[in-house]
């Protein structure tokens, strides 16, 4: 068991000529995920690594292999049009890595969105994986092992440290899902830890946020009154200067709002235990489920 | 990016957004040009420096405030002169002010009230939305949080953007009279197009406001844009001004890295901006000041790294060095030759602690420890926040 991918997830890989399109596609068939499909428009009828066929739209790719998910490393410019492609073609989970798109083109995505059964993971993020079985992104599959506890975090590199601890420590991962760094993003917080909390499989939740916005705030609040299940959190950007984008399009504080100091305490108030360094982040959470 | 004032008026002035009429000089003897075309006796010079509280600031040759009012042209000169190529101290400027380049000669308006208008990005909603109130002039701050009843906010539908119907609501919950009405929904439906079309984050105007003439103007502006979409808008990107900034952005800009300065003594370089945020907090942690945020991302060349190191190395703030990378798709081995190219050639005589995991982290360790450089290489990220923090000079 495990949230949105798994054995049965059969992905197309939009933007799959690109430089790292073909890079990352390729570490995620080295993994085991099924490539189904790849999109570039103009190149229809090629062949990838001799065995995946290129389509030249999304809707081609859904009807002809029957692709569920779709991954996106198309450049900024264009990049909500491929999500909006995706999502008209049906795809069931449309994962965004592209980063840099303006926020106006994600207000209008996002809107479109509302009206569309396709969930939306991203963008600007590294992707979602449910080790052993499908790896979607640009997370190095290594660090990662099967088990049961479910992560989601708007930060690529700081989920890498967080399960790189975990299965140092023997323990593994059901799901890990990067949601994203930017202001406006598909799944938030929140909906990444109703998954895990209705998953019988996620044993425990690691939730890592960063400054900026409010997505933690509000996955706190429903924590308390909804779930059971032991929850770590970690706060980036505790010595993060007031009015400055941290790297992350989405990591500011504007107007004095989104701290690290009043997301961590929304955290505790809800009984989340919190992790003080970002090197204690597994044994928070393994010291609650002992 | 920040623009200066003049520039703001410019870009509201393309949209049909009324400000005072005036603009910019570069000389004395343009500003007096500028003063006498303006053809009143009501005038104001400012100073064009990124950075509030010019009222109220001082130039480092005794003369007090970046911002002067006066009546004829000559006196315009005067002042400009007073204050170009001078260095202006405020308090958000810090003791080495700032060098004013320009200033900006207006006519100084007669106001009868003051208001404040914002059109901001909600994140939450993931909807612009405007943000109003009759306490203009003030810290929008402390209005929302003494009394949040002042604050008026308007919910803008992101695919049809504000309709006339909001304009005419919000002048009249601001108080405008009817027959100042039309001015004001103008105003407000410049800014918002303003906003949409340039892909601003938030343009703010503080104060708005009705001059004693019966006009409806934006008396100063601050625009933040969505860094993003800059790519769409080089006439935006041709108004940095990068005396205004900090070199060593600047630098890290051209090596397309993400550096910001800070003021503690603890050089970082990290791949991912969450990694280097948690990095810059963990050194907080031990009791230590990180000197900057760096995230080289996750696919920087030998080059990038080489450069990063660099801007690190000759910060005369910088006196340890920690760095900290998790290669996912960046490769250790990467980053250790960028660590020995710039510890080379620029003498490393600082301490500098290592920390590597991931991708070829067995070849990143060993180029290393190769290297003759003396470097010192953590286990885990705890231990190298504790071992740069036991080695930086305490401040």
């Amino acid at each position: 068991m495990s949230v949105l991918v798994g054995k049965d997830t059969k992905l197309c890989v939009q933007g799959i000529t690109g430089k790292s399109g073909a890079f990352h596609a390729r570490g995620c068939m080295e993994y085991g995920t099924q490539v189904v499909a790849g999109v570039t428009p103009a190149r229809g009828g090629e062949t990838f690594e001799e065995k995946v066929p290129i389509f030249d739209t999304v809707g081609e790719a859904r009807e002809k292999t029957g692709c569920n998910a779709t991954m996106i490393f198309v450049p900024p410019e264009f990049a909500a049009d491929a999500i909006l492609e995706a999502a008209d073609a049906n795809v069931e989970l449309i994962i965004c890595i592209t980063e840099g798109i303006p926020v106006m083109d994600m207000m209008r995505v996002q809107e479109i969105l509302k009206s569309s059964p396709s969930r939306l993971i991203g963008p600007n993020c590294p992707g979602i994986i449910t080790p052993g079985q499908c790896k979607i992104g640009i997370m190095p599959g290594y660090i990662h092992k099967p088990g049961h506890i479910g992560v989601v975090s708007r930060s690529g590199t700081l989920t890498y440290e967080a399960v790189w601890q975990l299965t140092c420590r023997g323990k593994g991962q059901s799901t890990c899902i990067g949601i994203g760094g930017d202001p406006i993003i598909g799944t938030t917080t929140l909906d990444a830890v109703k998954l895990f909390a209705e998953d019988p499989d996620t044993h425990g939740i690691i939730l890592i946020g960063e400054i900026g916005g409010s997505t933690e705030e509000e996955a706190a609040e429903w924590i308390k009154a909804h779930c059971d299940k032991p929850v770590a959190g970690f706060i980036a950007g505790a010595t993060a200067p007031p009015g400055r984008r941290m790297g992350h399009a989405g990591a500011i504080i504007s107007g004095g709002k989104g701290t690290a100091a009043a997301k961590k305490e929304a955290l505790r108030a809800a009984g989340i235990a919190i992790a003080e360094t970002p090197s204690s982040i597994a044994d928070t959470l393994l010291t609650l489920m002992k | 990016m920040n623009i200066h004032e003049y520039q703001a008026k410019e870009l509201l002035a393309r949209f049909g957004a009324q400000t005072p009429r005036g603009s910019v000089a570069r000389t004395p003897a343009e500003a007096e040009r500028v003063a006498r075309e303006l053809g009143t006796n009501q005038l104001v010079v400012k100073s064009q420096i990124h950075a509030g509280g010019r009222g109220k600031g001082t130039f480092t040759n005794g003369f007090k405030g970046g911002v002067q009012l006066c009546k004829t042209a000559g006196q315009a000169r005067d002042l400009a002169a007073k204050m170009i190529g001078q260095t202006l101290v405020t308090h958000q400027t810090g003791p080495e002010g700032r060098v004013v380049n320009q200033v900006l000669v207006a006519e100084s308006v007669e106001i009868v009230k003051e208001f404040y208008f914002a059109v901001l990005m909600d994140r939450a909603s993931g909807a612009p939305v405007i943000v109003a109130s009759r306490e203009g002039g003030m810290d929008i701050e402390e209005v929302a949080a003494k009394s949040p009843e002042k604050i008026i906010r308007e919910a803008v539908d992101p695919a049809f953007g504000l309709q006339p119907y909001q304009t005419r609501k919000l002048a009249r919950e601001l108080g405008f009279a009817s027959t100042q009405m039309r001015a004001a929904c103008k105003l407000f439906a410049s800014l918002y197009r303003c906003f949409s079309e340039l892909d601003c984050s938030m343009v703010e105007i503080n104060p708005l406001v009705l001059t004693k003439g019966g006009e409806v103007l934006a008396l100063d502006a601050k625009f933040s844009f969505d860094d993003n979409a800059l790519f769409r808008h080089p006439e935006i990107v041709a108004l940095r001004d990068s005396a205004e900034e900090d070199p060593r952005e600047v630098e890290a800009a051209k090596y397309h890295l993400s550096y910001i300065g800070l003021d503690g003594n603890i050089g970082c370089m990290v791949n991912g901006a969450g990694l280097a945020m948690a990095t810059m907090d963990i050194i907080k942690h031990h009791g230590g000041e990180p000197a900057n945020f760096l995230d080289v991302g996750g696919g920087a060349t030998e080059e990038q790294v080489t450069a990063a190191f660099e801007i690190l190395l000759s910060d005369p703030k910088v006196k340890a060095i920690l760095v900290n990378i998790f290669g996912g798709i960046m490769q250790c081995d990467i980053i250790a030759k960028g660590i020995i190219n710039a510890a080379k050639a620029l003498k490393l005589y600082i301490p500098l602690v290592v920390r590597l995991e991931g991708t070829n982290v067995e070849e990143g360790r060993r180029l290393l420890a190769e290297s003759g450089l003396p470097i010192t290489s953590a286990s885990d990220l705890d231990d190298a926040a504790k071992q740069i923090v036991a080695l930086a000079p305490k401040e």
